[in-house]
């Protein structure tokens, strides 16, 4: 029996998708239930299959050498929404754009505006720990979950954290799958805490040179604005003539129409607001341009030291495709480079602390160079032994570590 | 040499306390149900010294507890006779504060409010704050995950640690995290937080600092009953105004504080107050905010809203709820402060549940609470010198639990499962979910000698064969 007929036997046909790559393309299965992927992990376990995990294919290249992919596009349940609690439990494979839109109609929001196309699953959002510009008003994606349950290369389902707004019950087992890129587990279900839909939200923008608008947002920051967003986006992402500085203020009416007040003493009245439209537009331009060059990857420094940064990006890299926080010292960097590029950039970047996690690339380019590269002094033995805790049979195909 | 003498050659004799009479001083942490008389007390001085004592008892092979001030309530700061504690609280220097990037590395031992008073002159300030804030550490909060009432805006010691140096049970040191805060590899520092000492001791710790709000309102509700106090809460919680805090105090509570050095002004007749403080950069925002907070308060059945007209006034208000524990101390000779957590909405329930359990049991259960977060803390009166009546504290906490949990909710919110909530985690985990646990935690510390007997109940694990 070929492995297609056993899986099919093991989950039924509906579980095991038709491929276009011909007979030696891997399987690709699609459990529909949080079960039904234990059953299959654990018998991959038994049988010693290598695994790729996908979600919806749209932000990772799904090219990972294995004997079977496992996406989570059939988990796309969402259990539960309690507006009157700001939470909600979905299953890890539902696109943002659905889940954005069910939240909105309870009158609820995620706080959360990763790269990516719009059908990107929550789960691929969660595992690679990637945020957008709404980290600076909300924090990264990690701060948004208040529990998620995974399963083990063995099959085995554990949960972790609950519920509730606050849970300090047991290891904190949810921020090591946060930014796990699936080495621990497959993420199945996740808690999420939602805020209410601001009653405002409006964006404004200032055009200029890179240099001056680090600078502005600098000013911002010292005032003590809290916006929504401040993102510096290069041209060829914000598809305008020059580097462009977005403002996002969101909240009450009376919250917005202060930091809008706010903003334009500190700027002297540089910004332009854009309407709803624009603004929608102009973020979706952002956050999908990104997933348009085969590479991403995001480093996190100090807020004061991101024109520095930028400065080596643009000197080692290129600096084409850029979306920057400045205020939390995030910037994310697309393109194409080689591993050879991007080793000699990790060591410059090691040098002033900086750590750089590369988010999304071909299997020739993580599988070199790994989600992470090297590890710091003493961490590795720490890493692998989580890895062995959570796949003993090393069934997951997830390059974490690299040689630089 | 002993192993006393070995210590004290690293510390020095000053900072060893091997006799009884001295050991006993530690043998209980915030909570009084729990009593463990450490083996020996060792207080190192530096950071070098932690880890010599680390390496000392690695080799000896003797297990350890690493603790700060020792105000935690789950009893997990508690050494046997067979253990080491070490005690933190000499690691009290903060090293640097950071205005511009707002960030402050301080070591262990550093108390709360005092980082946050070393960054006020900048204009900032160590967000989270626990009630115990002007004796609790840094060190104890990193362990804990440590809350307080202005988390509800701000986050959990989670949110604002950005990196640590750690020695592990072996000796060996890692750092982990990075200086912005972004993770270097899987996020090992949001593992470590929380990890109530099993993982090792934070020898520096990097944490994150915020703007002190140029604006403040605080408020205080008094309401005809419970039901409307928590009512009110899930309304100003789903009209999208994040309060910085949203606190409860049940009329117990509010007796024992009016009745205390600590009064604040509360009126005795409530059956619940609400504090609400709203805060931010802009003081018209805040006005605004703050009448549309009044407003849900009055729908909801407020008798009156009260607006602290002074900073005096306001810290009064702060004083009120912040010693309420303190003020507790006046009903009973012993006092359990438990913690649990419901989502929101089944405040009004779960109180009214937890009332019928302290009428069942006789016991007097006081509340106050961080009810924004829906974080309960039924405190407990009791006399732990009459064993029955320990009995049916127990007995009622369990219950308390047991609600809690059927409303969706989990068994602790800020304290630490620790010693005192271990029985209490296979209500809320599975053995495979416990045993993956108790797996982390041999990561880490693979001869389980950090803290030991903590957090996960080994009975309760699944096999995990590895």
């Amino acid at each position: 029996m070929s492995l297609r007929d056993r899986l099919r036997a093991l989950l039924g046909r509906d579980a095991v998708l038709e491929t276009t790559g011909g007979p030696d393309e891997a399987p690709r299965v699609a459990p529909a239930s949080p079960d039904a992927v234990a059953l299959l992990l654990g018998t991959a376990h038994e049988e010693g299959w290598r695994v790729r995990i996908e979600g919806a294919g749209t932000w990772m290249s799904t090219d990972a050498p294995a004997d079977l992919a496992l996406t989570t596009r059939r988990l796309d349940r969402v259990p539960s929404i309690a507006p009157q609690d700001l939470t909600a439990t979905t299953e890890a494979g539902i696109g943002c754009d659905l889940l954005r839109q069910q939240l909105a109609d309870r009158g609820a929001w995620l706080a959360v505006d990763p790269p990516g196309l719009a059908g990107r699953t929550l789960g691929s959002i969660v595992a690679t720990g990637t945020s957008g510009p709404l980290r600076q008003g909300f924090g990264p994606i990690r701060d948004h979950l208040l529990g998620v349950t995974f399963v083990t290369g063995d099959g085995r389902i554990i949960q972790s954290g609950g519920r509730v707004m606050k849970n300090v019950a047991g290891y904190d087992l949810t921020r090591l799958q946060a930014g796990g890129f699936g080495a621990f587990g497959v993420i199945v279900l996740v808690h999420l805490r939602l805020r209410a839909l601001p009653r405002a939200d409006t964006t404004f923008l200032l055009e200029g040179g890179r240099e001056d608008l680090t600078q502005v947002a600098e000013d911002i920051r010292a005032t003590g604005l809290e916006p929504a967003a401040l993102e510096l986006v290069s041209p060829a992402l914000a598809r305008r003539e020059r580097w462009v500085l977005a403002v996002r203020l969101a909240g009450s009416a009376a919250l917005v129409a202060a930091d809008e007040a706010g903003l334009r003493a500190a700027t002297r009245g540089r910004f332009t607001p854009l309407r709803a439209e624009e603004a929608h537009a102009f973020w979706m331009r952002a956050a999908e341009g990104l997933a348009t060059r085969p590479v991403a990857f995001r480093i996190g420094g100090l807020p004061e030291g991101g024109d520095e940064l930028l400065d080596l990006l643009q000197h080692q890299v290129g600096d084409e495709w850029i979306s920057a926080s400045p205020g939390v010292g995030v910037i994310r960097w697309a393109g194409d480079t080689t591993p050879g590029r991007l080793r000699h950039l990790r060591r410059a970047l090691a040098e002033k602390e900086v750590p750089l996690t590369l988010e999304r690339a071909p299997w020739t380019l993580r599988g070199a160079v790994g989600h992470f590269g090297q590890y710091r002094e003493n961490v590795s033995p720490l890493v692998a032994g989580l890895r062995r805790t959570f796949d003993p049979g090393e069934h997951f195909v997830v390059a974490i570590e690299g040689d630089g | 040499m002993n192993l006393a003498g070995a210590l004290a050659a690293i510390v020095g004799t000053r900072h060893v306390r091997a006799a009884r009479a001295e050991r006993v001083t530690y043998a209980m942490d915030g909570l009084p149900t729990h009593r463990w008389v450490p083996g020996i007390v060792a207080l190192p001085g530096t950071r070098d010294e932690v880890v010599a004592v680390v390496r000392l008892l690695a080799a000896a092979g003797v297990p350890f507890v690493p603790r700060g001030a020792g105000t935690g309530l789950s009893g997990g700061a508690l050494a046997g006779e067979g253990a080491v504690l070490v005690v933190l609280t000499r690691l009290n220097r903060i090293l640097t504060i950071d205005p511009r990037a707002r960030i402050a590395v301080v070591e262990p031992g550093v108390v709360n409010a005092r980082l946050s008073n070393a960054a006020a002159p900048y204009g900032l300030q160590y967000a989270p704050d626990p009630s115990s804030q002007t004796a609790c550490t840094i060190g104890g909060n990193v362990a804990e995950n440590a809350g307080g009432p202005h988390c509800l805006k701000y986050g959990v010691t989670s949110n604002h640690i950005l990196a640590l140096e750690v020695v592990l049970a072996d000796g060996r040191v890692v750092r982990l995290g990075s200086p912005g805060g972004e993770p270097w590899g899987p996020d090992l520092v949001g593992l470590f937080v929380g990890s109530e000492g099993n993982f090792g001791v934070a020898t520096r710790i990097s944490v994150r600092l915020t703007p002190v709000p140029a604006a403040v309102r605080t408020l205080l509700a008094d309401f005809p009953t419970l039901r409307a106090a928590g009512e009110a809460v899930s309304a100003i919680i789903a009209s999208g105004i994040v309060p910085a805090a949203l606190e409860m105090m049940d009329q117990s509570c509010i007796r024992a504080v009016e009745d205390s050095v600590y009064a604040a002004g509360y009126p005795r007749d409530a059956a619940a107050v609400l504090l609400v403080e709203l805060d931010g950069r802009a003081e018209t925002a805040v006005a605004a905010e703050t009448a549309s907070v009044e407003a849900i308060l009055a729908r909801h059945g407020a008798r009156s809203v009260r607006s602290a007209a002074t900073a005096r006034e306001r810290e009064r208000l702060w004083q009120g709820r912040k010693k309420a524990f303190g003020a507790m101390g006046r009903l009973s000779r012993d006092l359990v402060v438990q913690d649990a957590v419901v989502p929101r909405s089944t405040l009004p329930d779960v109180l009214e549940t937890i009332g019928r359990i302290a009428a069942e049991h006789g016991l007097l259960v006081s509340n106050v609470f961080h009810a924004g977060d829906g974080n309960l803390h039924p405190n407990i009166s009791f006399d732990g010198t009459d064993p029955e009546m320990k009995a049916r504290v127990e007995q009622a906490s369990a219950e308390i639990m047991a609600t809690c949990i059927a409303a969706g909710g989990t068994i602790t919110g800020e304290h630490g499962v620790g010693i005192d909530k271990l029985r209490y985690m296979p209500l809320v985990f599975d053995g495979d979910s416990l045993a993956a646990m108790y797996a982390v935690r041999r990561v880490f510390d693979p001869a389980e000698r950090v803290n030991p007997g903590k957090v996960v109940p080994l009975h309760a694990c699944r096999e995990w064969v590895r």
